[in-house]
């Protein structure tokens, strides 16, 4: 249990007496010292806006709604400081002395250590991925409140507004709180074990990384709250609607900040992991694709993230004190315009598409490649299309903006470059396809999302390619023909993808085995009914059904019900899904160090790994990849303890079934 | 004669796979009934794309469930690997290409459609649609300067209309699934859409950008008459509406916002 950390005596100076009248439990970082910050914080939101509204003339000073939206932004920050994320970078910056970083907080012994700020890339990958699931499963069950709305036609349970507020955040939880943050999780905790790293670049700012979600999350189920109801703009958020609704609208605006940073940090962080920290002999073309896949990933996430905080600036600004940027009808000179809130938004947006959906390849490559048995083919042109997706991506947004009447000849380079940018995508399914051919294919739970995936993203990326053409997406345009393709891409496509990470690694995470039936159970009834929710709205939008309807005309009435009924039972399959992780993590068998046989580092420690990942750093050899080539290995271990002898490739044997022909 | 050539035996099933689908794609009633030119260039657009499309599923989905059925892991084979092949310049060359090319074959022809669907006509009569939260309004320009104002649409057959489309609050969408065309109203601004319609009917308009509470009930209809009978509504529609703006009389502000 002991970490080897240095042996010589730490020198302590005698601990000057503090001035702070608290008991010792306020001063330490925690969440008790947290919850006494955030009453501060919120304090400080009532002093600083009666302060600036007395000082401009502003009456009544005591505004609620100012009150609301700044403390929006200092109770949170107050929070975290108390709960001690700023702790040495405060220290340091004051010129005080740093308290030794002796790393006995490092990793996770007991509960506790997951619900405080740990430095450790396992634990805030464990973090990560349990807050994004406990997210998901609150989208899903606001996307079952949609269900049961439009099971009929006519207004069900839900009042307009709250309709709305309902759609809303289920898109705005599942993109920002799951979808983009699980990867972040999931890489946290695998990618530095994969490159040989002892853990991230920046532990402490890892941790700042994941504590920013759940308060971006609370901040944005909170606006149920407000006065006014939920935002309801769609997740999108259009000016000038956003900039003319009730205060709930802010949460929204808000929330994303939290959860944009998050994401920056993330993404900073594995960028200079990457870079710096990959093990000796791990040039850039002997990284797994995992690696290559969140390389990419964080690049559009450094670049594409400040523009959707900027967007929310904007609306801010126009909300809260009064401003134009979207206000069209100021007066002649001083109009703001409209259409530039959708330019910035997509700016991100787009790239957020490929942010949610980069690591996902990333997985399916890592699971393909180990349970076919045979490396990734094509391996150089993978890694170049990642960066191929990520420079095109930037170049498509406005394909979102067909039909909003800006200028007719943008939409014409749009076309083409989204496009194009099917090609890179097209390069990747193929070479999946090609590593599983002539194979031998372990059909088990993490195999089977990923072929669910290959199936579902080649549907989602067709109806992508129509929707390019622009007469086309000029009819089906904010119909349920979008949801299908959304849905395609981002369930089909990225939670596919994630369900095969989470079951691939569960192993390397838990050291426990999950229940293999009851993943194939829950594989088989999400495809199933996934395919019968939303296979026919591609048929109900072209047919002329508008998206974001509280209700419809009566023609849409037996296929909404329909899907409703699918909708149902594809939620309550989700269960069987937490039922076995959760029973499998508290009581399944013990899980072996490479249950899966594969050859990259983080199989090659125990499962779960040490403290400290590696006992040595290891020298990486040869590519990920190499099976079917006896003796194989991508890394090598020189620790002289180790016992365990070196998974190698197995030997490349073909049964009389299959004859050789080359 | 397909036992031993998995690449034949793959291209077979794909071939009736095709011959399958591709007709059943086109069976399915995708679209409402077609009442504008635009509509009708679409749909043929849509078909050609479906045709195109099935194939590149089918292919994926036959090399998918091949590989499950052919290459599985068999008893005996647990400590087995594959072969280690890692690439094939030729192949993929080709899965690069070919899809290039097709995708440059798409976009000129949906370039050709939405050239044809856009297309101005001198002789086209211009009708003002002003969106608000939660209504469309129609004003016919009459002679004197006036306009004729609605709240249903009336079309004439087989003449080019011009929609001027405008709003006085928030976006919203002018769309009419039988006209295959769509438009964003958006405030500040003045966006043109063109349909020639040819069918005489009723049909929907729909707003399709979320708007606000009343989205979902945003609604209006479109009657297209014979060219004469719409000629005889409009000379006896009373013109007493003033030209559309785009700027409302007084643009209230959402209360507790300060200034």
């Amino acid at each position: 249990m002991a970490t080897a950390v240095s042996e010589a005596p730490v020198v302590t100076r005698p601990r000057p007496r503090t001035r702070v009248p608290l008991p010792p439990r306020l001063r330490a970082p925690g969440w008790y010292r947290a919850a006494l910050f955030e009453v501060l914080g919120f304090g400080f939101a009532v002093g600083i806006t009666a302060l600036i509204r007395w000082l401009q003339h502003q009456h009544p000073v005591i505004s609620g709604e100012a009150i609301t939206v700044v403390s929006m932004f200092s109770v949170p920050i107050f929070f975290l400081i108390g709960l001690g994320a700023f702790d040495y970078w405060l220290y340091w910056a004051a010129g005080r002395p740093t308290r030794p970083e002796d790393h006995s907080s490092h990793g996770a012994l007991t509960w506790r250590d997951y619900f405080r700020v740990n430095t450790d890339h396992k634990v805030i990958g464990i973090q990560y991925t349990v807050t994004s699931f406990f997210f998901l499963f609150v989208g899903g069950l606001l996307a079952m409140m949609i269900r049961v709305q439009l099971a009929k036609p006519g207004m069900q349970f839900l009042t307009p507004e709250q309709y709305n507020g309902v759609f809303s955040v289920h898109a705005t939880l599942l993109i920002f709180l799951f979808v983009i943050p699980v990867f972040a999780g999931l890489a946290n905790f695998v990618l530095p074990l994969m490159i040989g790293a002892p853990d991230m670049a920046f532990p402490r700012l890892n941790a700042l990384s994941f504590w920013l979600l759940p308060l971006g999350g609370i901040i944005m189920l909170m606006s149920f709250l407000a006065p006014g109801g939920s935002f309801a703009s769609g997740w999108t958020a259009y000016a000038p609607l956003s900039t003319t609704m009730p205060v709930g609208q802010m949460f929204f605006s808000i929330g994303v900040q939290f959860a944009g940073f998050s994401s920056i940090f993330t993404a900073l962080n594995f960028l200079v992991t990457i870079i710096t920290m990959r093990a000796p002999g791990m040039s850039f073309f002997r990284m797994p694709l995992l690696v290559w896949a969140n390389f990419s990933t964080s690049l559009l996430v450094v670049i594409a993230t400040p523009f959707i905080a900027s967007s929310q600036v904007f609306v801010l600004f126009d909300r809260m004190l009064g401003m134009h940027f979207f206000d069209a009808f100021v007066g002649a000179g001083k109009n703001g315009n409209v259409l530039m809130y959708q330019h910035v938004f997509w700016f991100y947006s787009h790239p957020a598409v490929y942010i949610m959906m980069l690591p996902g390849f990333g997985i399916i490559s890592e699971v393909i490649a180990v349970k076919a048995r045979k490396p990734i083919f094509g391996y150089r042109m993978m890694a170049f299309s990642l960066l191929a997706i990520v420079v095109l991506g930037f170049t498509v947004w406005a394909h979102h903006m067909f039909v909003s009447g800006m200028q007719p000849w943008i939409r014409i380079p749009m076309m083409i470059t989204t496009a194009i940018i099917a090609v890179p995508t097209g390069i990747k399914i193929f070479s999946w396809l090609a590593t599983l051919w002539r194979g031998v294919l372990h059909l088990d739970t993490p195999m089977l999302f990923a072929l669910g995936f290959l199936t579902m993203f080649t549907l989602g990326g067709i109806s992508g390619v129509m929707l390019a053409m622009i007469p086309f997406d000029i009819h089906v345009s904010q119909t349920y023909f979008i949801v299908a393709h959304i849905h395609y891409v981002l369930f089909g496509g990225s939670l596919f993808t994630i369900f095969a990470g989470v079951y691939y690694w569960f192993p390397k995470m838990t050291g426990r085995m999950f229940d293999d039936r009851l993943g194939k159970l829950h594989f088989w009834l999400t495809f199933i009914f996934f395919n019968l929710t939303f296979g026919p709205m591609h048929l109900i939008g072209i047919q002329g059904m508008p998206r974001r309807v509280a209700e419809y005309a009566d023609k849409f009435a037996a296929w909404n019900l329909f899907i409703s009924i699918s909708a149902f039972i594809l939620g309550l399959s989700t269960l069987i899904f937490l039922y076995n992780i959760v029973s499998s993590w508290r009581g399944g068998p013990r899980a072996a160090a490479n249950p899966w046989r594969a050859l990259t580092l983080e199989w090659q420690v125990s499962s779960p790994p040490p403290i400290f990942n590696f006992d040595a750093v290891p020298t990486v050899v040869g590519g990920p990849y190499e099976y079917g080539v006896p003796g194989a290995v991508h890394g090598i271990f020189k620790s002289p303890t180790s016992d365990r002898p070196p998974v190698t490739a197995g030997t490349f044997g073909r049964p009389p079934s299959q004859e050789a022909h080359e | 004669m397909f036992r031993n050539r998995p690449i034949a035996q793959l291209v077979l099933i794909a071939v009736i796979g095709c011959a399958i689908l591709i007709p059943l794609a086109l069976l399915v009633p995708w679209f409402p009934t077609k009442a504008s030119t635009q509509a009708g260039n679409l749909h043929t657009l849509y078909y050609v794309l479906l045709i195109a499309s099935v194939p590149i599923f089918v292919l994926v989905e036959t090399v998918v469930i091949y590989s499950v059925w052919r290459f599985r892991m068999r008893p005996g084979q647990e400590r087995a690997d594959g072969p280690p092949i890692h690439g094939n310049t030729r192949l993929e060359v080709v899965w690069t290409v070919v899809p290039a090319l097709l995708l440059i074959g798409l976009i000129s022809y949906s370039y050709t459609v939405l050239r044809a669907n856009e297309k101005s006509h001198r002789d086209a009569i211009t009708i003002n649609v002003t969106a608000r939260q939660f209504l469309f309004e129609f004003s016919y320009p009459r002679p004197g300067g006036k306009q004729a104002v609605s709240s249903v649409l009336y079309l004439p057959e087989g003449r080019p209309v011009v929609f001027k489309i405008r709003s006085l609050d928030v976006i919203h969408s002018f769309f009419v699934p039988e006209f295959s065309e769509k438009l964003d109203a958006v405030p500040g601004i003045t966006t043109t859409l063109r349909v020639t319609p040819t069918r005489v009917g009723r049909y929907p308009v729909e707003c399709t950008e979320l708007c606000g509470p009343g989205h979902a009930f945003m609604r209006s209809t479109v009657y297209v008459l014979p060219s004469s009978r719409f000629d005889a509504w409009l000379a006896a529609q009373p013109a007493n509406g003033k030209p559309p703006v785009g700027i409302p009389p007084s643009f209230a502000r959402q209360p507790g916002v300060p200034g």
